[in-house]
């Protein structure tokens, strides 16, 4: 049995669910990032698709993303139970069963994938499906309780969405997707960090063994500092390839300099020594840990904007290009 | 009787706002999925009229 399994809340003693509380289920602000990457690698690509077809492209990644939240939901209701920013999601407070948000996770994959193949082809189909695997198997079920690496290897799901928009405009996964990939990647271990570095207790108490909770503030600390390094640096590449202009240049070297100035604060700050804060709202933190809330905040933004910029290049024709050509 | 459930795993009695609560998401769970048939059919179409045209230019 998993530990999943054993979380049964009485439901009948909490309200019937609600369409919100289905809509709550898919995770709607990841999916939303999750979108917004995809179509970006969409509109980078150097492909035209019709609208509509993009507009189906763009659905089908929106449920493949709710369907993968939708399952890790159901599998960590025990530990969601334990953590103040997650305890009151729909399946930890009994809302939703968890064999129901199994059977709505198993069924949106299904059909979202059904429908990138139908829209654009199976090499893009096959990725969403791949994406989902990871993020709701290997990172969900192996790796999030196991490992303090969890998020730097389960990472690459959340890699996955501007290659899969790449993949459904030209029907190839080129050198610029990847390198959207990595930068997604290597993103992910500071922004998930500096969050754990001032919920660390949150983590402690659910048995998750996050790198603050498994070997210390002081490792992890420095662990971000070395993937902020390479992550600003990966962010500088589609400069390289001709893949960014001036405007994402712009954005990429003033948000990395300022990334790099947070993430050196939070390096030689005590953040995250004295446990995680006692309020239960996501941006509430300890005095000593709020330079580790400012990166994870400037994280999201910074990623936000270096998409957005991809998109105002190639979609809105802001394209003065650097050394390629966009 | 043998096959009734225990007292205390009875299923709770709805309130008539719950009742309500319950028929709205049925109802939008429905429209979800008549969108996505709509979405499917509409690609489905798409895809055809894409390959009439490519006959069309052979």
């Amino acid at each position: 049995m998993t530990a999943s399994a054993a979380h049964t809340p009485d439901r009948r003693a909490v309200p019937a669910a609600t369409a919100g509380d289905y809509l709550a289920l898919m995770k709607p602000r990841v999916m939303t990032l999750v979108v917004f990457t995809a179509f970006a690698g969409l509109v980078a690509a150097p492909a035209d698709m019709h609208p509509f077809m993009a507009l189906a492209a763009v659905l089908a990644v929106a449920m493949g993303a709710g369907a993968a939240g939708a399952l890790n939901m159901a599998y960590d209701a025990d530990i969601d139970a334990h953590m103040r920013r997650t305890r009151l999601r729909p399946v930890p407070s009994g809302r939703i069963a968890a064999a129901e948000a199994y059977g709505f996770g198993v069924v949106a994959a299904l059909l979202s994938v059904a429908l990138m193949a139908l829209a654009t082809g199976w090499l893009a189909a096959g990725l969403l499906a791949f994406s989902i695997f990871f993020y709701a198997v290997v990172y969900t079920m192996w790796l999030k309780r196991r490992t303090p690496q969890n998020i730097v290897i389960g990472g690459a799901a959340g890699a996955f969405p501007p290659v899969i928009g790449w993949a459904a405009a030209t029907g190839t996964v080129g050198l610029d997707a990847v390198i959207l990939f990595a930068i997604i990647f290597l993103w992910t271990p500071p922004h998930s960090w500096a969050l754990a570095l001032y919920k660390s207790g949150d983590y402690a108490a659910a048995g998750v063994p996050m790198l603050p909770v498994a070997k210390g503030a002081a490792e992890t600390r420095r662990q971000i500092m070395v993937y902020s390094l390479l992550f600003v640096a990966m962010a500088l590449a589609p400069l390289l390839t001709g893949l960014g202009g001036l405007v994402y240049g712009a954005v990429a070297v003033a948000g990395g300099a300022l990334f790099l100035l947070l993430a050196w604060r939070v390096f030689r700050s005590r953040a995250g020594e004295a446990g995680s804060a006692a309020e239960g709202a996501l941006y509430a933190v300890r005095a000593g840990d709020k330079c580790a809330r400012d990166l994870f905040a400037w994280s999201i933004a910074y990623l936000a904007l270096l998409f957005a910029a991809l998109i105002a290049e190639h979609g809105f024709g802001l394209a003065w290009p650097l050394a390629g050509g966009v | 009787m043998a096959g009734d459930k225990p007292a205390d795993e009875a299923p709770r009695a709805l309130t008539p706002e719950e009742t309500k609560a319950r028929k709205r998401r049925n109802l939008m769970i429905a429209l979800g999925l008549v969108a996505f048939i709509i979405i499917v059919f509409l690609v489905t179409l798409f895809r055809i009229g894409e390959n009439i045209t490519q006959w069309g230019g052979l």
